[in-house]
């Protein structure tokens, strides 16, 4: 008698594998095949072009509006700009008094005095026929010295080493750069000695406080300089605008223009020319030069008065003109879409819960981190696919749409394909972060509460409601609302007076470095679930 | 329909969540505006165009979030557990067991709104003063005694009502808590967030007069009323249409459908 063996049963099929592929493709397949997300998705994208297409077709705001503006000229509302060597939109206007420069050479002079007027302000409500009334007083950047610009055209080349109204001696050129000299004011006791020199492309600001020990500032390269230059004294003024911070965010402002009267001797320019005689005219054209200026020489004391600004233009309610759309003003629907997804992402993790499939998922992979993690390789990455595709149509066809009808704000494609990228990247952290969330309650309904109670409504309350500039911008230092500092399209300029709010599209964090803020939450979040998940019953 | 209260109440009265939310209701609104008004200030000799009652009344715009959550809850609850079938066999009138739900809810969102706006006016009444919004200032002290004040009061207590119905309704119609409070959240905040970039006044204007919170907290401007893109009341009313037309739509839903 033999005992039977009994061979226990064995598939024939080959063991599969269990790696983290795997896992990632098991969960694409569970996002892909509930319609009900896919739809979702589908909105989230859709709100957020549709929403963006809107703004670029209502964003504009109507002609008649501003108060107290420089009017616009010609049919259009938009205001024109001229542009700078960088293409950026700059205003250039001075008073300058010059002279040919050849070749190499260097100009020297004394600034005895700076002064200003200011105008008295109506809050744009007074009498446009009455006489601009001014008092003494100084713009903090009302600036006078020494330029040298590659000709007369407004938004031409240059470089400029000056003194100003609050902020010292500053070497400036091509719009955008700005160096510190020397602090403090200029009077007849203080007097500053200020020199420009010229060697080839490259131009060197000196500064001096006796005229004798001088201190290089900077130097900069201008390329493609001509032969010939116009070097001389400028003196200019922003225009001057009074500001109310309305309750309920925002501000308002009215705008006169301001002057400045620079006070100069010892004026001397050296180069391979005889000494010729000096002229003085006023630079600038467009809508927002208030052409006022004129100069008063008498024997080498030079008095040259000058209203404007060589500066590069800034946006958002307090920019010139009113409320000047940017690309990130396309991309509001952003909110939209974040939304749609925070549910979608949401419920990729809760509906396991409330199906009771989560038991199902971790018997088949005990390791309940890698589970996790599947999960947000596989929402972030859909997030993300679908971020860039809102994003990117929002802004491409967003932009031909807005500018037809006004004045966009000129960005580089460089900011541009970063507000782009940026803006899906927010979504799909936003996404993770959902995901975190919704493992650690488990509650569909106080996840998506939580997820947008901490990104959409610190937003909200910042910009919309009726916190004051210094809360608004903690809000945005701390929140998850940080990230949208990548849509940031506009950078704010030191050397321009303005309000740099976040209801005006400026965020106090770098863009990357919000992005930063919302990539520690979510990680946060996500140690936090992962903990939970593994310590807890399922 | 005494019957169905009663059952609707005896629901919502002994589960924890509903309490706990009606906590974070009262809490949050008080706290919020008791921070909106910390952080303003009138320095003496400023001119301040501030309407203290609207300052003081800042956190029913993040109270109706935790209302939206409670209302939603109140029926996409029963539909995630299955009860909504208990319910219904129970009371096979759906109009009646959905006319209960929103009875109930309203009156218990009237009662948190009740505390939740008399502690942001408490706020509002303590704070005000020490930050330079002084009588002598010409900022009279908060008192339900003034006709403006009182107008906003009660109509921030029946705002944050409609916002629950509007929330009820909502979640009738979508069955799933996680949708029902994306839809309700989008719906509140988007029509600020988007009027925000939109400067063609008239567009401007018109998704200020639509949007259920823009027009709705109408009621809570009492100065310059001129400058409001709708009147108090009748912003109210929009909501109102709103929190009705959801409302409707839910109950036809619910009459027709398969629970």
């Amino acid at each position: 008698m033999t005992v039977p063996t009994i061979t226990p049963y064995r598939s024939a099929v080959p063991e599969g594998r269990d790696g983290f592929a795997q896992l990632v493709r098991a969960e694409w397949t569970k996002l892909r095949t509930v319609r009900g997300w896919i739809i979702g998705a589908i909105i989230a994208a859709l709100v957020t072009m549709g929403l963006g297409w809107f703004a670029g077709v209502g964003g504009a705001s109507s002609c008649n509006s501003v108060g107290g503006g420089p009017a616009r000229s010609g049919k259009s509302c938009a205001p024109s700009f001229i542009e700078g060597p960088g293409g950026e939109p700059v205003t250039d206007n001075f008073y300058f008094v010059r002279q040919p420069l050849a070749g190499n050479g260097t100009i020297t002079v004394r600034v005895t005095s700076l002064t200003g007027q200011l105008p008295i302000m109506n809050n744009g409500r007074g009498n446009p026929n009455q006489q601009e009334q001014f008092r003494p007083g100084l713009q903090p950047w009302a600036k006078a010295g020494l330029i040298i610009k590659d000709g007369t055209t407004p938004g031409s080349a240059y470089a400029a080493i000056m003194v100003t109204g609050d902020h010292g001696v500053r070497l400036q050129s091509d719009y955008t750069q700005d160096t510190p000299g020397l602090p403090g004011a200029v009077s007849p006791a203080n007097p500053r000695w200020l020199r420009l020199t010229r060697s080839g492309d490259t131009i060197t600001g000196y500064d001096s406080a006796d005229g004798t020990h001088w201190t290089q500032v900077g130097s900069v390269r201008l390329g493609g300089l001509p032969q010939v230059t116009q070097a001389g004294l400028f003196t200019t003024s922003p225009i001057y605008q009074s500001l109310t911070e309305n309750f309920g965010g925002g501000s308002n402002g009215s705008e006169e223009p301001s002057t400045a009267t620079g006070v100069f001797d010892q004026v001397a320019l050296q180069d391979s020319r005889p000494p010729g005689a000096w002229t003085g005219s006023y630079v600038g054209s467009g809508d927002f030069s208030p052409g006022i200026g004129s100069y008063r020489q008498a024997q080498d004391r030079f008095t040259v008065t000058g209203s404007g600004d060589i500066a590069p233009v800034v946006s958002g309610p307090s920019g010139p003109g009113g409320p000047v759309i940017t690309i990130a003003n396309l991309l509001i629907g952003t909110f939209a879409g974040l939304i749609a997804l925070i549910v979608v992402a949401t419920l990729f993790i809760t509906a396991e819960y409330r199906r009771g499939l989560i038991r199902t998922t971790l018997a088949a992979s005990p390791r309940r981190g890698r589970v996790l993690g599947a999960k947000a390789v596989v929402i972030g990455s859909a997030s993300f696919v679908t971020g860039l595709v809102a994003a990117a149509a929002a802004v491409i066809v967003g932009e031909d749409i807005a500018r037809s009808r006004q004045f966009i704000f000129p960005v580089s494609w460089a900011t541009e394909l970063r507000i782009i990228v940026g803006t899906a990247a927010l979504i799909a952290v936003v996404a993770v972060l959902a995901l975190a969330m919704g493992a650690m309650v488990r509650r569909s309904a106080a996840a998506v509460t939580l997820v947008i109670a901490i990104v959409v409504l610190p937003y909200f309350l910042a910009i919309i409601a009726a916190l004051p500039d210094s809360v608004a911008d903690w809000i945005v230092r701390l929140t998850p609302a940080a990230a949208f500092a990548v849509q940031q399209a506009v950078p704010a300029y030191p050397q321009v007076e303005a309000i740099y709010s976040p209801a005006g599209g400026y965020y106090p964090l770098p863009p990357w470095a919000g992005l930063l803020v919302l990539v520690a939450w979510a990680a946060l979040a996500l140690t936090a679930a992962t903990t939970l998940l593994r310590r807890r019953d399922a | 329909m005494p019957a169905a209260l009663h059952a609707e109440w005896t629901k919502l009265r002994t589960v924890a969540g509903p309490a706990w939310l009606v906590a974070a209701v009262v809490t949050l609104t008080a706290a919020v505006s008791a921070l909106a008004v910390q952080a303003n200030s009138c320095p003496s000799g400023a001119v301040c165009a501030v309407d203290t009652t609207k300052l003081s009344l800042t956190g029913v715009q993040l109270g109706q979030a935790v209302v939206a959550v409670l209302a939603v809850l109140v029926i996409s609850n029963e539909y995630s557990t299955g009860m909504i079938r208990v319910t219904l066999a129970a009371m096979p009138r759906r109009t009646v067991v959905l006319g209960a739900k929103a009875a109930v809810l309203s009156a218990l969102v009237l009662a948190a709104g009740v505390l939740a706006v008399a502690g942001s006016l408490l706020a509002g009444r303590l704070i005000l003063p020490g930050h330079g919004f002084t009588p002598a200032h010409g900022f009279a002290l908060l008192s339900p005694g003034t006709p403006s004040v009182l107008r906003a009061a009660a109509g921030s207590v029946l705002y944050l009502a409609l916002i629950a119905l509007l929330s009820l309704g909502t979640a009738t119609i979508v069955r799933d808590s996680a949708v029902a409070i994306g839809i309700v959240l989008g719906l509140l905040y988007l029509f600020p967030i988007v009027a925000n970039v939109v400067g063609n006044e008239q567009w401007h204007r018109h998704l200020e007069q639509v949007g259920p919170m823009t027009a709705g907290l109408a009621i809570q401007a009492t100065t310059d009323l001129r400058s409001l893109p709708i009147g108090p009341w009748a912003g109210l009313g929009v909501l109102a249409a709103w929190a009705a037309g959801a409302l409707a739509v839910g109950g036809l839903l619910l009459r027709l459908r398969d629970a």
